[in-house]
């Protein structure tokens, strides 16, 4: 927070996760606690009666410069590296063993090359539109072409009087942002138009990411929760899924649902593969797919326990509830499909890993040990329906099922942390960033509730902008290649080489 | 001669290659292919996606042989392939014409 940011607050208060704040209150230790989403909570009661209390809010008082804790430094360097090692090649593995082997080097250009482009786009621009203060919806410019980020800007984690050198919280985002559109190629795999997946990946992220991190993840930092008074005033310049007091710890909503959405919308105007339901459509190599989910699920601990912004208990306990959930996906994918189909396929206990991961992000910080096992178990079940009645109802060839896994484990996790996150089932609560508490009360119904409005946004903005973007590209650079061409592959079409020799 | 060409499970290639060495084959060429024939191919799932697999991968044989030694190679050739279960293969035999050596210029018989 302060610091460099020209406006005094901070650009990197943003802290995504916001809520993630809520923390156990048994966890005495801990007393800084994460930011709370308690007090959005409250702070919507005495919104109407405060609109905009106190703009300037709480930088004054930090005449000494932050400093930064090294031991939180070192630990989320590593954990954006990790993040970045889930798209490359985590992902890329993982979705290139799915597809035909005529169309794996595209699907692994595609994952490299939006992983760039977006990393750019991030310093460019989108870093300043999702994590610097503007209004609920979208952030403002002072970040533009990394004006003032350097080593000596500081921002903001969950806890008052921690900082964190901003350039961490840079690139830790950055990554985040760079996964989310690669999750998208899976969508409209071995058909799309190279320049289609580039302009699209342009629109989406700048017209839906950004404004998703900014809604879920930004606000001022836990030093403007100065007292109860100041709550409206600090909610008023937070993210609007912020202020409502949804809780997404580490991106269900803007990462998972976000991304699966996109995709199908994505698999509907670009249509179908050709012969698609009459050939013989299957993995080339579920090898490669088994490496990119151990791969993704090792990735995985720095996504969700480095959300936690701090090397502490938060973030511990991210870690081992990312470790438990998706174990119990495993095993519930496994169950359910050797019962229900005969055999359990290494494909499905695949799946049924990243499904877990997926359902377990939004609630890592907030849960339990049992309540994550529940989620996990739950994901591994409710993904099985989602790559095959479900995806029989929507009638989309959503090639690798990013929407089946991502979109349905996304929201499933995202409603399940409404109701595991309350103290009763084992959670942390609700935090409260005033008194750095957690609130003594805690309602399952209107906490899932609020939980569904953050979907629903999601799913509004995310179809909306895809549907544009597609429109667009499908009507400028072209979405889809010739018949000719998908059918040869797009290996040797679209890029002139393939992976073998035969 | 006879040209004999066996379509056989490719997991008893060996015992094959074994059984018709001892009976005095000198050679064979084998290459792997897909086919159906009273063996019902399998389904496969992938996630939602059911596919049935019609053509069974299958190692096809195939070695020249003088008339002398046909009789014992067919089935000296049968008794290694055979598990007694459907699609273990099948044998065909031709008459072959004409056989040369490359390397020496030897014709027919001389030449297998």
């Amino acid at each position: 927070m302060k610091t460099t940011h020209p406006t005094g607050s901070t650009a990197a208060t943003s802290t995504k996760e916001g809520n993630h704040a809520v923390m156990h209150s048994q966890m005495a230790s801990r007393a800084s606690g994460d930011v709370g989403r308690g007090a959005p909570r409250l702070a919507a009661a005495f919104a109407a009666l405060a609109a905009l209390a106190a703009p300037a809010l709480a930088f004054a008082q930090d005449a000494a410069a932050p400093v930064a804790n090294k031991g939180d430094v070192a630990w989320l360097l590593v954990c954006a590296a990790l993040v970045i090692f889930m798209t490359l090649p985590g992902l890329a593995l993982f979705y290139g063993g799915l597809v035909r082997s005529k169309n794996v080097l595209s699907v692994l250009i595609q994952t490299l090359i939006v992983f760039s482009l977006v990393a750019i786009l991030w310093a460019l621009y989108g870093y300043s539109l999702a994590f610097t203060p503007g209004n609920a919806f979208i952030g403002g410019f002072d970040r533009v072409f990394a004006k003032g980020l350097d080593a000596t800007a500081m921002g903001a984690t969950f806890t008052k009087g921690v900082y964190i050198p901003e350039l961490v919280f840079f690139v830790f985002q950055g990554a985040f942002a760079c996964i989310t559109c690669a999750l998208i190629i899976g969508a409209f795999a071995e058909r799309v138009k190279f320049a289609g997946v580039l302009l699209f990946t342009v629109l989406w992220f700048t017209f839906a990411y950004t404004p998703m991190a900014h809604m879920v993840w930004f606000f001022p930092g836990p030093d403007a929760f100065t007292s109860n008074d100041a709550v409206p005033g600090v909610l008023a310049q937070s993210g609007f899924l912020f202020a409502r007091g949804a809780l997404d710890f580490a991106g269900g909503t803007v990462v998972h649902i976000n991304a699966a959405i996109a995709g199908l919308v994505g698999s509907y105007v670009i249509g179908k593969r050709v012969g698609y339901g009459r050939e013989a459509i299957k993995p080339h190599n579920l090898t490669l797919t088994m490496v990119g989910a151990s791969i993704l699920w090792v990735g995985w601990f720095g996504f969700n326990a480095g959300s936690a912004l701090e090397a502490n208990a938060v973030a511990a306990q991210a870690f081992v509830n990312t470790f438990l959930a998706t174990a119990a996906a495993v095993l519930g994918w496994t169950t359910v499909e050797w019962l229900s189909k005969g055999k359990p396929s290494m494909l499905g206990a695949a799946s049924g890993a990243v499904a877990g991961l997926v359902a377990i992000t939004p609630a890592a910080g907030f849960v339990g040990l049992c309540g994550a096992i529940i989620i996990g178990a739950l994901a591994g079940a409710v993904c099985l329906w989602g790559v095959n009645g479900l995806k029989r109802l929507l009638g989309a060839d959503d090639a690798l099922d990013v929407f089946g896994v991502h979109g349905v484990g996304g929201i499933l996790g995202a409603l399940l942390t409404g109701v595991f996150a309350s103290p009763s089932l084992g959670g942390a609560g609700i935090w409260d960033y005033v008194t750095e508490t957690a609130l003594p009360d805690y309602s399952i119904a209107s906490q899932v509730w609020i939980q569904l409005q953050g979907v629903l946004v999601t799913v509004v903005l995310s179809g909306t902008v895809a549907l544009i973007a597609f429109l667009i590209v499908k009507y400028t650079v072209g979405l889809r290649v010739s018949e000719e061409s998908e059918r040869e592959g797009l290996d040797i079409t679209s890029h002139g080489e393939s992976a073998y020799e035969n | 001669m006879k040209l004999i060409t066996a379509i056989i499970r490719p997991f008893k290639l060996d015992e094959v290659r074994e059984a018709l060495t001892e009976v005095g084959v000198s050679g064979i060429t084998v290459t792997e292919v897909k086919g159906f024939g009273r063996q019902k191919g399998h389904t496969e799932l992938y996630r939602g996606a059911e596919y049935v697999v019609d053509f069974l991968p299958k190692l096809k044989v195939e070695c020249a042989v003088a008339e002398s030694l046909l009789e014992a190679a067919l089935e000296a050739l049968a008794n290694a392939a055979r598990t007694g279960k459907v699609g273990d293969g099948k044998i065909f035999v031709q008459s072959l014409e004409r056989t040369v050596r490359i390397r020496t210029g030897e014709l027919d018989d001389d030449a297998l």
